[in-house]
C-alpha cells in the first residue's frame, strides 16, 4: 500500500495567515502586560494498568527577575516497570527503564508583548530528545484578545536496546543492556508550527482556541513493536513494523471557561484531529470546579475517539502484505473514557513567612480504553479453537494518582 | 476544504480585520473593573501547570491525537 507523501499542506497555508496576524498587531497600543507568577511546585505521580507501573517525581520552579523577565526550570524523573501487552506479546521480559527530563524557559515582557524561549532535554536510555521553542503573544483590545504563535523543533535519537546479561530468576530479567549495534542509531525530527486566540467574551466568560500543524520526519516506528500475520497452524507470527517516514498532523483546540454564579467554573474543552496517515480523532472534555472554604474541588470527564491509521491491521495476510505495517495500539480504531477528581487545600505554611500562599493537592483519574481492531494476541489458542483474528478485542483500565504541593513567593 | 484550511483562512480574516480596526480604538466591552470573575483562580486554563504538563504527557503517549492544546513536550516514554 502507498501512502500519499506527506505535503506539509496547512503549513504553506499557515504563512499568510501569520503574515497577516503580524502586521495587524503592529497597529495596537503598547500597555503594560504581566508575567506568571512566583511559584514552585513539587509532584509524585502513580501510574498502573495495563502490565505496567509508572512512577514519577517532578519539580518546576518559576521566579521573576526584574519587571521585564521570568525565567522557570522543571525536571522530571520517571520510572517504568513491568511489560505492557506488546512487549508480552512480542515475548520479551518485564523491563525497567528511567526517563528524565529538564526544561529551562524564559518569558520576556515588552509593552504588551511577550517573548518565550526554551529548552528541553529528555533521556531515556533507547531515546534521547532535544527540543527548542520560541512564542510571541500579545495582548490588545485593552486585555480582552490575546494572540500567540509558536514555533518548536525537536531532534530526537532512537536507539534499540539489547540484553547484554541477564538472569531469569529476576522480576526484571535483564541485568545489562546495551544498545543493539545492528540497529544503530535513527533520527527523527519534529517541527510544531501554532497559532493562538485567548478571548474574554463577558464578564464570566472566556474562550481559547490553538491550531497546531506538527510534521515529523525520520525513523517513526517503534523498534520493539511487531506486526502479526497468519500462518497455516491458526497461530500468528511476528514481523518489524515498518512505519511511513514522514507525518503531519493538524489539530484545533477549542477551551470555553464559565464563571457560575454561585463561584464556580465550568470548563468545556473540544480538540478535532487529523493527520496524513488519515487518522481522525475527537476529544470532548467536561471540567467542573468548586471551591469550598480553604478546599478547592476539581472534577472532570474526557471522552476520546480515535479512527484508524490506514497501514494499520491488527493481523496481515502475510509478512510482506504490504510497503507498511503497524500493529502499534495507538494507531488502532478506539475510544476511551477518563474520569478524574481532585482535590486543592490552601493553607499557610508554618515558619516559612516569605511564602504568600500554599497548596496540598491530590488528584485520582481512571481511564477506560476499549479498543475496536486491536485483539488480545495472548489469547490466541488454536488447540482450544480460538485461531488468531478471533480472539477478544483488548480491553484495559488504568489509574493515575498525583500528588503535589504549590507554594507561592 | 479541510477544517485547518478553513480556520487557517479565518485567521487570515481576523488579521486583515484587525489591520483595518488598528487606525480606530475599539472600545473594550468588558471594562478592567468588571473581570474581578475572570481573574478567580479558578477560571486559569492551566492552574496547575504541573498537573497538566503530566496529563499531557499521559494522554499523548497512549493516543495518536496531539497538539492543539499549546503545549511543548519531549522525550518518547511510550515503549
Amino acid at each position: 500500500m502507498q501512502l500519499k507523501p506527506s505535503t506539509g499542506r496547512a503549513g504553506r497555508w499557515l504563512a499568510p495567515a501569520a503574515l497577516a496576524l503580524v502586521s495587524g498587531l503592529y497597529g495596537v497600543a503598547s500597555r503594560t502586560d504581566v508575567l506568571p507568577e512566583d511559584r514552585a511546585d513539587a509532584q509524585a505521580s502513580h501510574y498502573s494498568g495495563g502490565g505496567q507501573d509508572i512512577n514519577g517525581l517532578s519539580f518546576l520552579v518559576r521566579k521573576k527577575v526584574g519587571d521585564h523577565v521570568s525565567l522557570s526550570y522543571s525536571h522530571l524523573e520517571d520510572i517504568v516497570s513491568g511489560a505492557s501487552i506488546d512487549v508480552r506479546t512480542s515475548g520479551a521480559s518485564p523491563y525497567r527503564e528511567k526517563r528524565t527530563q529538564d526544561g529551562l524557559t524564559g518569558e520576556f515582557l515588552y509593552g504588551k508583548t511577550t517573548y518565550t524561549l526554551g529548552v528541553t532535554h529528555s533521556y531515556e536510555p533507547d531515546y534521547r530528545s532535544n527540543t527548542g521553542n520560541f512564542g510571541i503573544s500579545q495582548s490588545m483590545f485593552g486585555d480582552l484578545t490575546t494572540i500567540s504563535m509558536t514555533y518548536r523543533r525537536t531532534w530526537n535519537d532512537v536507539f534499540k536496546m539489547e540484553c547484554l546479561i541477564d538472569d531469569k530468576a529476576l522480576n526484571y530479567p535483564c541485568v545489562e543492556k546495551v544498545h543493539d549495534p545492528g540497529f544503530g542509531k535513527k533520527d527523527m525530527d519534529e517541527r510544531s508550527y501554532g497559532v493562538g486566540l485567548t478571548q474574554i467574551l463577558t464578564r464570566n466568560s472566556l474562550i481559547a482556541a490553538d491550531l497546531e500543524v506538527i510534521t515529523d520526519q525520520g525513523w517513526l516506528s517503534n523498534p520493539y513493536r511487531s506486526v502479526m500475520y497468519a500462518d497455516p497452524s491458526g497461530g500468528a507470527s511476528l514481523a518489524a513494523e515498518i512505519d511511513p517516514s514522514t507525518r503531519t498532523s493538524n489539530a484545533l483546540g477549542l477551551d470555553y471557561k464559565y464563571f457560575l454564579p454561585w463561584r464556580a467554573a465550568l470548563d468545556l474543552q473540544y480538540r478535532y484531529f487529523e493527520d496524513t496517515w488519515h487518522i481522525r480523532a475527537h476529544t470532548a472534555q467536561l471540567g467542573y470546579s468548586q471551591p469550598w472554604r480553604s478546599w478547592t474541588f476539581d472534577t472532570s470527564f474526557r471522552f476520546y475517539v480515535q479512527s484508524h491509521a490506514d497501514f494499520y491491521s491488527d493481523l496481515f495476510a502475510s509478512a510482506n502484505q504490504q510497503n507498511f505495517m503497524s500493529r502499534n495500539r495507538e494507531l488502532s480504531s478506539f475510544d476511551s473514557l477518563t474520569v478524574g477528581a481532585g482535590a486543592s487545600y490552601q493553607f499557610k505554611m508554618p515558619y516559612a513567612p516569605f511564602l504568600s500562599k500554599s497548596t496540598a493537592n491530590i488528584r485520582f483519574d481512571h481511564f477506560f480504553f476499549d479498543y475496536k481492531d486491536f485483539r488480545d494476541a495472548l489469547l490466541i489458542d488454536p488447540s482450544k479453537g480460538v485461531v488468531a483474528g478471533t480472539e477478544p478485542l483488548y480491553k484495559v483500565q488504568l489509574n493515575v494518582m498525583q500528588l503535589f504541593l504549590s507554594v507561592w513567593y | 476544504m479541510s477544517i485547518a484550511r478553513r480556520m487557517v483562512g479565518l485567521i487570515a480574516a481576523v488579521g486583515l480585520y484587525l489591520q483595518l480596526c488598528a487606525c480606530s480604538p475599539l472600545e473594550p466591552w468588558v471594562k478592567p473593573y468588571e473581570r474581578e470573575r475572570l481573574a478567580d483562580p479558578i477560571m486559569a486554563f492551566d492552574r496547575n501547570p504541573i498537573s497538566s504538563a503530566y496529563m499531557d504527557h499521559v494522554f499523548e503517549v497512549r493516543n495518536a491525537a496531539r497538539g492543539g492544546n499549546g503545549a511543548a513536550g519531549g522525550g518518547c516514554g511510550c515503549n
